[in-house]
């Protein structure tokens, strides 16, 4: 049996399934990561002192994976780009470089987190590192699942290219949707906790 | 297509599908992604988990009934840490409350309104052979059964399962047992699943309905879950993120939910703190007030489907409902802070939510009038579905009239978290929402197995149920309006003012135990049906909506002939047509 519309778009409404479902997951991500951002403003407001960012946190590494996270953004479009040209291998090289980009933020996010700890500084110090660990903490856990499910569309998921083109760039465009959107957060995240 | 041409052709797809026997037990039974199957499941594990909480509350009616007796045999299997020598101790109880609330809200109700009835039902009702994501529907139920075992097994960790209310406010909960730990991470699960169904049933309601079949053509039941998935899905990641920062509160020792200055056990806490206890209930409210309309609607649209069929007529003010459906669901996002008038929030903040709660109430009373008058004229078939449907009326009517008091600031101030919040939410879901899911399942049941309940039982299991349900909840009311605080472990026999309402506390616990023996023949019946309950046809109740064009129970992939939609949802008596119902698969 077929679900229809998981390849060719309904005339009426002019989307594939994956399409709106990919749509309605981020906007439960908005609501998710809006609540976050909601409660570090209650906190902050209540707070009788807090921390300018940059105080505690360090902004050159941040803005480094700040350029890291863009770039992943442009190559995962050029992969999908080179996918509606029937470019397979340049895809390949794409794709691999957003992996690869995405492996670069992790590990400099690791080099500032194992500072943090070496200095003394925990989630429990105070609620400025409580609210900058769980927001990174949570954004980074969207990071690898992206690189995971890139990485499946980059090796063992390609085969579908072979059988169904049309369908696996789909698949490569949603994957796309929810990086930009990891992305997207970062770049509020960014001036949130480090610059303001 | 003719009824006999579809019959025909249905034995043909059978004699077909023998053929074609690829799929072993586990695959289509256990780990099956038909979209029937996983409705089954769901809806059954849903009924096991509402008489799972139902035991619950039994045990606490006992200790409320009669404080500090000794319950007799069962008090013993219950071991010494929790009932020693047979009475209560306070945490088991705590245990209880908190745990009867969170199994039937979250692992009782909403799966069997939303994953039962919305898996099995709306892909049949749009003519769609499955959901638009079967694998993901299957991830579902498996997130949610992962749940329900994290809610479970926290009954056998040291010190218990949560203490701390179903609402787990802070900063009790956060300093509470590993109890609290796992209800915090059984949420994430069930949240995970809320969300991947929401997912699903939004895009195969838009993408996956029959030709023809228009919005203003649904079944108002497809709406009602349309818009429940909408809540589902916007509703529950704010507390998914309230969850991860209690968690982070209790795993790595941050404060966002817990002030300066805190005392514990007359012990300043070594904590950072600085953080907001009103936090917590701000985010658990902003899902749990839309999660009473996800408790709500299903059960509303289920009451539609069953009234315009067994008046014979068409629903009264259709398009009324779906506007005021979507209003309310809108709505529903903006009242949350009614539920926290006492903590001090301010006169400016109490008064929007005040207005906005008055406003949410017009939308209900709209739907519901549209139902009454429905029944208007009517020639009524009292079959046991349509009693349940019709019982709905006026128990949800006094459920939600009883409610308002409680959204106004001022009378909240002395119905606060008394028995009177009791009875008024038990209205709204005991006999309302409950009454809506049995009606359900007495009529669904032939399209699902094939064969009819039995009418007799289902009637001795009705009027039981609706006397003793009243039996239980009318007293609370009396009871809360004393001033008697829901949270008392001795149901108020140490208060003096509470002493003219005891022997109420009596009557409601006697009304409990007597409504589990009408489950019986419920039970029974419904096991019994399965086997030998009367066959039937594709169309017992002579139905219009399109799940009555699939075969009983249907195939996989449903349809025997793609379905098309040519008219409305309930052309019921149209003045010159050949019988009294016109279908909307009838060309």
């Amino acid at each position: 049996m077929e679900i229809p519309y998981t390849v060719e778009v309904r005339p009426d409404t002019g989307l594939t399934n994956g399409k709106i479902g990919i749509w309605l997951f981020l906007a439960s991500e908005v609501m998710l990561f809006g609540a976050l951002f909601a409660s570090y403003i209650l906190i902050r407001t209540g707070a009788p002192t807090w921390p300018r960012g940059h105080t505690i946190l360090n902004v050159p590494l941040a803005t480094v994976n700040t350029i890291v996270l863009i770039s992943s953004s442009v190559t995962m479009v050029m992969a999908w780009a080179s996918l509606m040209r029937h470019r397979f291998g340049t895809y390949r090289i794409y794709m691999g470089a957003t992996i690869l980009l995405g492996g670069v933020f992790l590990v400099i996010k690791y080099f500032e987190y194992s500072h943090k700890f070496e200095t003394g500084l925990f989630p429990s110090t105070s609620n400025f590192l409580a609210i900058y660990f769980t927001l990174t903490g949570l954004h980074m856990l969207h990071v690898m699942g992206g690189m995971a499910v890139n990485a499946y569309f980059w090796g063992p998921g390609a085969k579908l290219y072979k059988t169904n083109p049309e369908w696996f760039i789909n698949r490569v465009e949603h994957s796309g949707l929810f990086w930009h959107f990891v992305d997207l957060v970062w770049i509020f995240l960014f001036p949130t906790l480090y610059l303001l | 297509m003719s009824e006999q041409g579809v019959v025909a052709a249905h034995k043909a797809h059978v004699a077909h599908e023998a053929h074609h026997e690829e799929l072993g037990f586990w695959r289509k039974y256990v780990f099956s992604v038909d979209h029937k199957v996983i409705g089954i499941q769901y809806a059954v594990t849903g009924l096991l988990f509402l008489f799972f909480g139902f035991s619950l509350m039994m045990l606490m009616r006992w200790q409320l009934a009669y404080p500090g007796a000794a319950l007799p045999l069962l008090g013993k299997l219950l071991g010494e840490a929790r009932m020693p020598g047979g009475t209560m101790v306070p945490e088991f109880y705590n245990e209880l409350g908190a745990m009867h609330g969170t199994i039937m809200v979250f692992l009782g109700v909403v799966p069997l309104a939303v994953g039962g009835f919305g898996n099995f039902v709306v892909p049949l009702q749009i003519g769609a052979p499955d959901m638009a994501f079967p694998r993901l529907n299957m991830l579902s139920y498996w997130s949610f059964f992962l749940g329900g075992v994290t809610m479970l097994v926290s009954f056998l960790v040291p010190g218990g399962a949560a203490q701390s209310g179903w609402t787990s406010y802070a900063p009790l909960s956060v300093i509470a047992g590993t109890g609290q730990t796992f209800w915090l991470i059984g949420m994430i699960f069930l949240i995970t699943s809320s969300l991947l169904g929401a997912i699903n049933f939004i895009t195969t309601i838009i993408q996956l309905r029959a030709k023809g079949l228009t919005f203003m053509r649904f079944p108002f039941f497809v709406w009602a879950q349309f818009v429940t998935a909408f809540l589902l899905l916007l509703a529950f990641p704010p507390l998914e993120a309230a969850g991860v920062m209690q968690l982070m509160d209790r795993v790595a020792g941050t404060s966002f939910f817990l002030p300066t200055g805190l005392v514990v056990s007359g012990q300043v806490a070594h904590i950072a703190g600085g953080g907001n206890p009103l936090l917590w209930q701000h985010l658990f409210w902003f899902l749990a007030h839309p999660e009473v309309y996800v408790l709500i609607l299903p059960a509303m649209g289920i009451v539609s489907e069953i009234i315009a069929n067994n008046t014979r007529k068409p629903l009264w003010g259709y398009r009324s409902m779906v506007y005021s459906l979507v209003f309310l669901g809108f709505m529903s996002f903006i009242v949350w802070a009614h539920h926290m008038f006492m903590t001090g929030m301010g006169t400016a903040m109490a008064t929007f939510f005040q207005t906005t709660t008055m406003i949410i109430s017009i939308p209900s009373v709209v739907i519901l009038t549209a139902l009454i008058i429905s029944l208007w004229g009517g020639s009524i078939r009292y079959n046991t579905p349509m009693l349940f449907a019709v019982a709905f009326l006026p128990m949800f009517g006094i459920g939600g009239l009883t409610g308002l008091p409680l959204g106004l600031n001022v009378a909240d101030i002395p119905l606060h978290d008394t028995y009177y919040v009791i009875a008024h939410f038990h209205y709204v879901v005991a006999p309302g929402t409950i009454f809506a899911l049995f009606a359900g399942v007495y009529f669904w049941f032939p399209k699902a197995t094939g064969r009819m309940m039995n009418e007799t039982l289902g009637k001795i299991h009705f009027v039981g149920s609706l006397v003793c349900m009243n039996v239980v909840f009318m007293p609370m009311f009396i009871v809360g309006l004393h001033g008697v605080s829901r949270r008392l472990f001795d149901g108020g026999a140490s208060y003096d003012f509470a002493q003219p309402v005891l022997h109420l506390n009596v009557v409601s616990s006697w009304g409990a135990w007597i409504m589990a023996l009408f489950q019986i023949p419920f039970i029974f019946n419904f096991f019994w049906s399965i086997w030998n309950g009367k066959k039937v046809d594709q169309n017992p109740w002579e139905a219009t909506t399109l799940e009555w064009a699939a075969p009983s129970p249907p195939p996989h992939g449903n349809f025997v002939v793609v379905p098309q939609a040519y008219r409305g949802p309930y052309e019921y008596s149209v003045p010159g047509a050949p019988k009294d119902f016109t279908a909307q698969y009838e060309a």
